[in-house]
């Protein structure tokens, strides 16, 4: 690659003739295609502009209501139809869907990363894996939600079990990465000294990386709290997230909305800054 | 000694997985999940989609219908990020630790961005739903205050990554601060932020499906209209519709990532 740049840059100056300027960035392939990509990107941006469908909105009016609401939601903010402590247990059912489901993931991950873990496994295999996990996350999790709740019935076994596929493979990926990293003599070693496959994972593999699992997990339960509240609006699977869309959807009520926004950011926030803490206490014991 | 330390490891080994094992059971518990049907219910899906959920000859004359509809979706997501990508370089500029105007700025420019990542694009949709209706706008914002957080987070690390001695080396040799930004963090940290930009599209795409179910608008809203009519027929040929263009998309913005980083 530098190679290549290097060459079409001397190539660059070498037909430069004198009494020109000599090119300062020459235009290598990599500058080539961040100029495309940017101006491909510029105007498939105008060109959404003119395709979609305003329906007849009148712009400043909806941006005036939107700013009254949002003052409205975030300095008016009550409870009418739902008690404190009842939107307070439905934080705790949001948690436990993500809960559920970033156990579920890291459990189906751990095994299925081991083998998506080109040093641990072979090539073929690993490559299959690699497959079926970006086959899993091209369909939205809300899809994948819903065509389970056509078996299992809407609520909570459809959202945990749709939820947990994109948290598999979200975690294969973090997992099977982080499994990579070890050193090829420590298996080679172990091997060599009659260690089966699985001493090998447990006794070598999981310990050397259990940090960054931990560290990825972690940060999977804090987006599966937002994927839940979602999943509880859109797919019906109880929790603060469905109180949001009645109040939005049956109620009508904007400052109701605004007080479980205020739940919502709560618990992320707090999440976030467990998350750091965690974080930085497992780099000082690593 | 030496047997100290494997007892202390069991223990607490046996302690993790105790605290795992009650907040497991308490979660069951308050989310109401039905073990066993949590297990039965994934053959119960396998059998249903092998029977059910394929394409069909006449689902097909709706191909045209759910292109259209896919094409507005993936306008609105990369409509929604590029100028959310625009709006989240100034604010990382001015929020990122090593170019920032001054130390107060920068933490409202960072908190701002700290509350729009944390509503999620779902709460957004809700909450513009009743200023802009059933219209593309309304996903259109929601996706934008959603990329607009993120893009700005990231941004900022990218900032930092990049340009920590850079700017420091012009400031030295008395560079203004304009052209410090435009001839050295920019173009330092393009092709990081490209990645991001990219790595939003795919993300929103897969968001305006969400967004679409909840207010009625592009792709979301078709599979959710044949989704509650039982044409699981078409239905099934909107999600194939939408797995081609997410792993094609993924597939371009690989190859852009290859190419310039």
């Amino acid at each position: 690659m530098e190679v290549n740049e290097q060459i079409s840059a001397q190539r660059q100056l070498l037909k430069t003739r004198p009494h020109n300027r000599m090119k300062v960035k020459p235009l290598t392939k990599s500058a080539f295609v961040t100029r495309i990509t940017l101006f491909s990107l510029a105007v498939l941006t105008i060109y959404a502009f003119f395709t979609f469908d305003y329906k007849d909105i009148d712009f400043v009016d909806a941006v005036l209501l939107t700013i009254a609401n949002l003052k409205a939601m975030f300095f008016e903010p009550h409870l009418k139809h739902f008690t404190f402590s009842h939107a307070f247990y439905q934080v705790f059912v949001t948690l436990g869907l993500a809960f559920l489901t970033t156990l579920f993931g890291a459990v189906i991950a751990v095994f299925l990363g081991l083998f998506a873990a080109e040093n641990l496994s072979s090539k073929w295999i690993s490559t299959m894996i690699k497959g079926f996990v970006a086959f899993i996350r091209a369909v939205p999790t809300v899809l994948w939600v819903l065509i389970f709740a056509v078996a299992a019935g809407l609520g909570s076994v459809a959202a945990v079990i749709g939820m947990t596929f994109h948290s598999v493979s979200y975690l294969i990926k973090a997992y099977s990465e982080s499994f990579e990293e070890l050193d090829k003599g420590v298996i080679e070693a172990l091997q060599a000294s009659g260690a089966s496959f699985w001493q090998i994972v447990f006794q070598a593999v999981i310990p050397s990386s259990i940090t960054y699992m931990i560290s990825w997990t972690f940060l999977r339960f804090e987006i599966n709290f937002a994927v839940a509240v979602a999943m509880g609006a859109a797919a019906g699977a109880g929790g603060i997230g469905f109180d949001m869309f009645m109040a939005s959807g049956f109620y009508l009520d904007i400052r109701e909305i605004g007080a479980i926004t205020y739940f919502i950011l709560a618990v992320a926030i707090l999440l976030e800054v467990f998350a750091t803490k965690v974080k930085r206490k497992l780099k000082v014991n690593a | 000694m030496q047997a100290d330390i494997f007892v202390k490891k069991k223990r607490n080994s046996f302690l993790f997985l105790a605290v795992l094992a009650a907040v497991t059971f308490l979660a069951i518990i308050i989310t109401e999940y039905d073990v066993v049907k949590g297990f039965t219910s994934l053959p119960n899906a396998i059998g249903w989609a092998l029977a059910n959920f394929y394409p069909t000859q006449e689902s097909l004359a709706k191909l045209p219908d759910i292109l259209d509809k896919m094409i507005e979706t993936v306008l609105v997501s990369l409509a929604a990020t590029t100028v959310a990508a625009v709006f989240a370089i100034l604010f990382a500029i001015l929020g990122s630790n090593t170019t920032r105007v001054n130390a107060l700025f920068g933490s409202i420019c960072r908190g701002v961005a700290t509350v729009f990542r944390n509503i999620d694009v779902a709460a957004w949709a809700m909450i513009l739903l009743f200023s802009f209706g059933q219209s593309t706008l309304t996903g259109y914002f929601a996706l934008f205050f959603g990329s607009f957080g993120f893009l700005t987070r990231a941004f900022v690390e990218s900032i930092d990554e990049v340009s920590g001695n850079s700017v420091e080396a012009l400031r030295a040799t008395g560079a203004s601060y304009f052209s410090i930004i435009s001839q050295s963090v920019l173009p330092s940290s393009t092709p990081q932020m490209i990645s991001w930009i990219l790595f939003m599209i795919e993300t929103n795409i897969r968001s305006a499906t969400l967004i679409g179910l909840l207010t009625g608008s592009g792709i979301g809203f078709t599979f959710n209209l044949y989704y509650k009519s039982l044409s699981y027929d078409v239905a099934s040929l909107v999600v194939v519709v939408i797995i081609i263009v997410i792993l094609g998309i993924e597939m371009i913005s690989n190859y852009v990532r290859r190419v310039i980083l």
